[in-house]
């Protein structure tokens, strides 16, 4: 599932993040799948991104660049697929 | 590829195990003739449950995700479903692996109510015949009624792991369409010349043209087949399988065994491979940061004769276990060579310089007319 | 905000044009719990 700038999203709460020195490996007890965030960047947004209306300010408040924007709306995006991530609205 | 660099993070260790085995016990009910562990009696020293649990907390502790518990046969110790309790009630999932002769309809149902709780039966045939010629008369229906009582109580997906060998390799469609019939997932995975397999190994494993063809199937077929990434030796044939395609011994996964001995991997179960014991000062948190043997694999390794092959980015020089029981150097080719260099040089390695396991817990042959177990 | 500096040493995959400031990077990775050789 593809999110947008506008998705509002969060951690799945049966998901762990075990940080990492690149990053951070998380897992999700349900479904088995393990991910490795390869970019403590992203592990800040994974982790804060329920605490924002959307994606958009999440990245605003974690400090990313706008022309990482859709190396982030990409990575994101294949988190809902492994479950990692929902999708709120 | 991004697999690769990711790898070459993998390869220089992680501060905790993404995963790892556990043996819980030597004791076994079968003995089957490639147990990478030579398993049949109990060892004296095994843990106890307290150390068991011991061994639980610390790994909870540096937030091990998931273990797969083994053996021998695992649930044969008493304390079996304690011991799995106490790990998922500290967050660590479980896969265990069986043979099934426990699995009747009360232990199907128990297992059944358990969360974060994964069941891989072995199977080495999809007829009793090339099945119970590897894993002892018997073998095949108690692996089945396990699976049967395992589809009866509504445990749901649970997996099927066949070693490969040059028996049951043009069965892969069979197994494929016995594991869809259970909804269970399949799982093949490369025999190593380790444990009893080292007695075997010669009449076993699969030829050259067999890995080719074991290739092509994961290829063709292997979407949803698990490999454990046993078969990165076969990316020297072309595409690379799905992994990460790297020996993880003593770098991301690692083995604890009956009497708490640390091995980089369950496949070299030998005193070169021993990292230390969990029962020693720091416990296995000190074994897997800060033994000499880990820390010495984290570092980068030799590519040796291999290094002007250009098969090597793919291929990694195979599998240490491989290299190590059939003789061979470690810094060079695996036995199993796709291009053949590693075969061209078994027949000059001397007989009495094979290293041997260095533990055997099989059972005396004359114990062993029978191993058929009744539900 | 500056857009032109890539912000982590070089990923695999960066790439920033005049034309095109857009900076690809390989985020994420999902290997199957089973993909690691050396366990069960």
């Amino acid at each position: 599932m593809t999110v947008t700038l506008e998705s509002a999203c969060e951690l799945h709460p049966q998901v762990a993040i075990r940080p990492e020195p690149f990053g951070a490996l998380a897992y999700h007890y349900g479904n088995r799948r393990l991910v490795f965030l390869r970019h403590p960047d992203i592990v800040r947004v994974v982790k804060t991104m329920g605490e924002h209306p959307t994606l958009r300010d999440t990245f605003v408040a974690e400090g990313v660049a706008e022309s990482r924007w859709p190396s982030f709306i990409e990575a994101l995006s294949s988190l809902t697929t492994s479950e990692i991530i929902r999708v709120l609205s | 590829m991004s697999s690769h660099s990711l790898g070459q993070q993998m390869k220089q260790g992680l501060d905790a195990p993404i995963c790892l085995t556990w043996e819980l016990t030597y004791a076994c009910n079968l003995a089957c003739v490639h147990c990478l562990s030579s398993s049949g009696q109990r060892d004296d020293r095994e843990l106890s449950t307290e150390q068991a649990k011991a061994i639980l907390d610390e790994l909870a502790a540096l937030q091990v995700f998931y273990i797969n518990i083994g053996g021998g046969e695992p649930m044969i110790r008493r304390d079996f479903f304690e011991i799995v309790e106490h790990s998922i009630a500290n967050n660590i999932g479980v896969k265990f692996s069986t043979n099934g002769a426990f699995i009747d309809m009360k232990n199907a149902e128990r297992l059944t109510a358990m969360d974060y709780l994964d069941i891989q039966i072995s199977l080495d045939g999809t007829d009793a015949v090339t099945n119970d010629a590897v894993r002892g008369e018997g073998s095949f229906d108690t692996a089945i009624r396990a699976m049967d009582n395992l589809k009866a109580a509504g445990f749901g997906q649970f997996k099927i792991s066949v070693v490969v060998t040059r028996h049951n390799v043009d069965q892969l469609d069979e197994f494929k369409a016995l594991a869809d019939s259970y909804g269970a997932q399949l799982r093949i995975t490369r025999l190593r010349p380790a444990g009893r397999g080292a007695d075997t190994w010669d009449e076993l494993h699969p030829t050259n043209a067999q890995q080719r063809q074991i290739y092509d199937w994961l290829l063709a077929h292997g979407e949803n087949v698990l490999t454990g990434d046993s078969f990165f030796h076969l990316n020297a044939f072309g595409e690379s399988l799905p992994g990460l395609n790297l020996c993880g011994a003593g770098r991301v996964v690692c083995l604890i065994d009956p009497i708490g001995d640390v091995y980089a991997c369950p496949f070299v179960i030998h005193d070169t491979f021993k990292a230390g014991n969990v029962l020693e000062n720091g416990g296995f948190t000190h074994v897997w940061r800060e033994s000499d043997l880990f820390t010495e694999l984290r570092e980068p390794q030799s590519a040796g004769a291999c290094a002007s092959c250009g098969a090597f980015d793919a291929c990694q020089g195979g599998c240490m276990a491989a290299k190590f029981f059939t003789g061979l150097p470690l810094d060079g080719p695996d036995p199993e060579c796709v291009t053949g260099h590693g075969e061209v040089l078994l027949p000059s390695v001397p007989v009495s310089l094979v290293p041997r396991p260095s533990m055997d817990h099989s059972k005396p042959a004359r114990t062993l007319i029978k191993s058929k177990v009744s539900t | 905000m500056d857009k032109d500096i890539a912000p982590q040493p070089v990923p695999e995959q960066a790439s920033a044009s005049v034309e095109s400031p857009i900076v690809e990077e390989l985020l994420v990775e999902e290997i199957s719990i089973d993909g690691m050789c050396g366990v069960y």
